[in-house]
């Protein structure tokens, strides 16, 4: 068990080299952002700091911080650091202006992000003799491309199913004896609960393991999944910016995630005064790509709280480990594996001729994501018409889907009828137990 | 010449309309005419009382949303076929309805259709044409 590693050298590298090697490599790419990218370079010499002051790791803290709102600026070339002739892809996350993160990779971006996810493969004991079911979305969404790389860079024949269409998910992981399935927490367990409803029993599906990532998801959630499909079930992370999934994976002993930190250097902080905190703290991840060529991100503040840990793992990698996510520093919900800001519900509201009198109601019902938004009308927009309320409902809800991606259930309401604590409007409910 | 209908927007929530009906109630409106259309979130209560402006105030007051429509009222008499009557006039001109609600005069032999229509006008034009009796608010007021 213990052997499972794709990059042995690297997984289990001693702390000290690993230090080493991150610091030959940040001195780098921080001349190569330095060089290449003005916006970032305007925020060095905004705080003084000039490439030579960083001479290893131990000076990453002199750097400034990127945030979201830097990518919203940049966007779409502001944090380009290679020339478009260099890229071969893009990948993006959900959402419309403002809040879309559009990520550019090199073909060297290409085979580090696949070398992570193959890491995370390679981790729950597959090889070249698995087959393996890639149920993530493929295209924009970085899920379905990140893990089919990563399949094939370990070699396992790999179904590039894409989401949804469960039958023939179903089909194709019987037929071809799948054993180790990629998707989203949420889907697995809906393929888990219609295979149990179709009759099979754990021991008549051919899977050994699943991958899954991209939404929060609990050890009970786990554990249900792990029980109907007879699988051990693992957990990947990351994000569009600093490349996709695989930034983290999970071992045997499914007690955090090891960060591939030869590629992705990993601080926590203090969110509120951007102090780094000592190992173990709780504070705000935060992520710097060393060896990023197109896009690479120095700093950059993830809103994902979490804990860092050094403690030795029973499987031998010596790569640091983080904590499941235990919340964020900003509003974002991720619903159904979307990311979801409640700012982007009112500017739709705003867009469609409503007051930004809202509700987001977040549940989660047979470990599907529920999503409903209350939307108080005003007098004038009330009508005696049933069918006219319908109709405006279900074209603000297309609207909606229209800047989220996903489809909310929208209802309209009675004006003032959305409870107030202290005067403010609680804007969302997630009345889902995550964490 | 049309009559006034009171709308209002009820929560599907335990106890939405009796509140409703309290709050006109302790304020001594006398409701006519009403009915209700569902939907699994939301109703829409449609109500011909005989003081339209002050239930009007009195439910904003309380916070309700509410409209007020001009809907057409027809008086027509109570025997069967009598209703058919008065709708074939509006087919036959075209005139395509919203909804419609009706309810028996207390005394009179007759009973009175409330209907919906995009334009008012050309409905009791061609109501009036066929020698139907409009009522008014006026008339719904002394009812």
């Amino acid at each position: 068990m213990a052997q499972n590693y794709y990059q042995k050298e690297i997984e289990t590298m001693p702390i000290e080299e690993m230090k080493k090697l991150q610091s030959e490599k940040l001195v780098k790419q921080v001349k190569h952002v330095y060089e290449n990218v003005p916006y970032y370079k305007g925020l060095m010499d905004e705080k003084g700091v000039k490439p030579e002051d960083i001479r290893g790791i131990e000076d990453l803290h002199k750097l400034p911080f990127l945030t979201k709102a830097d990518l919203r600026d940049a966007y779409p070339y502001g944090l380009l650091a290679k020339p478009l002739d260099d890229c071969v892809r893009i990948q993006s996350t959900s959402g419309t202006t403002g809040r879309r993160v559009v990520a550019f990779y090199t073909q060297n971006d290409i085979d580090l992000w696949e070398d992570c996810c193959a890491r995370a493969i390679t981790a729950t004991g597959a090889t070249k003799k698995d087959v393996c079911q890639v149920a993530y979305g493929y295209g924009l969404f970085t899920g379905g491309p990140g893990l089919n790389g990563g399949s094939h860079k370990v070699g396992c024949l790999t179904l590039p199913m894409s989401s949804g269409n469960t039958e023939r998910q179903i089909q194709f992981m019987m037929d071809l004896n799948a054993s180790l399935i990629c998707c989203t927490p949420s889907y697995a367990a809906y393929i888990g609960e219609t295979l149990k409803e179709q009759g099979y029993k754990p021991e008549d599906i051919p899977l050994k393991a699943g991958i899954f990532g991209a939404e929060p998801w609990t050890e009970e959630m786990r554990k249900g999944i792990e029980e109907v499909l007879g699988i051990k079930a693992y957990d990947i992370y990351g994000l569009t910016e600093t490349t996709g999934p695989g930034v983290a994976f999970e071992c045997s002993e499914q007690t955090g995630m090891h960060v591939n930190e030869d590629h992705f250097y990993a601080e926590i902080i203090d969110p509120d005064t951007g102090e780094v905190l000592p190992e173990g703290s709780k504070g705000e991840l935060v992520f710097t790509s060393l060896d990023k060529e197109a896009f690479p991100l120095l700093r950059y503040r993830t809103r994902d709280i979490c804990v860092l840990s050094r403690k030795k793992c029973s499987c031998g990698r010596t790569l640091i480990k983080m904590a499941k996510p235990m919340g964020r520093t900003d509003d974002m919900l991720i619903i159904r594996g979307v990311n979801v800001f409640p700012s982007q519900i009112e500017t739709v509201l705003l867009n469609e001729g409503y007051q930004p009198n809202y509700q987001i109601v977040v549940d989660r019902v047979k470990n599907t994501d529920t999503f409903e938004v209350n939307v108080e009308m005003t007098p004038e927009q009330f009508t005696d018409k049933v069918g006219e309320i319908l109709a405006m409902e279900k074209s603000l809800a297309n609207a909606m889907k229209a800047m989220l991606g996903i489809n909310p259930a929208v209802h309209l309401v009675a004006p003032k009828s959305i409870a107030r604590s202290e005067g403010k409007a609680v804007r969302v409910i997630d009345k889902r137990k995550l964490i | 010449m049309a009559i006034r209908q009171l709308t209002v927007f009820v929560e599907n929530k335990q106890g939405a309309l009796v509140s409703i009906t309290d709050t006109l109630s302790k304020n001594n409106i006398n409701l006519r005419a009403l009915s209700i259309a569902e939907t699994q979130d939301f109703g829409i209560l449609r109500l011909i009382v005989n003081d339209e402006t002050a239930a009007e105030k009195i439910l904003a007051d309380e916070g309700y949303l509410i409209r007020i429509t001009d809907v057409v009222g027809v008086k027509i008499g109570d025997a069967p076929g009598k209703l058919s009557e008065a709708l074939k006039v509006l087919d036959e001109n075209n005139i395509n309805m919203e909804y419609l609600y009706a309810f028996m005069a207390r005394t009179e032999k007759h009973a009175y259709v409330v209907i919906r229509v995009e334009d008012n006008n050309a409905a009791e034009k061609v109501l009036e044409d066929a020698g139907f009796h409009l009522i008014t608010q006026a008339d719904i007021c002394k009812l």
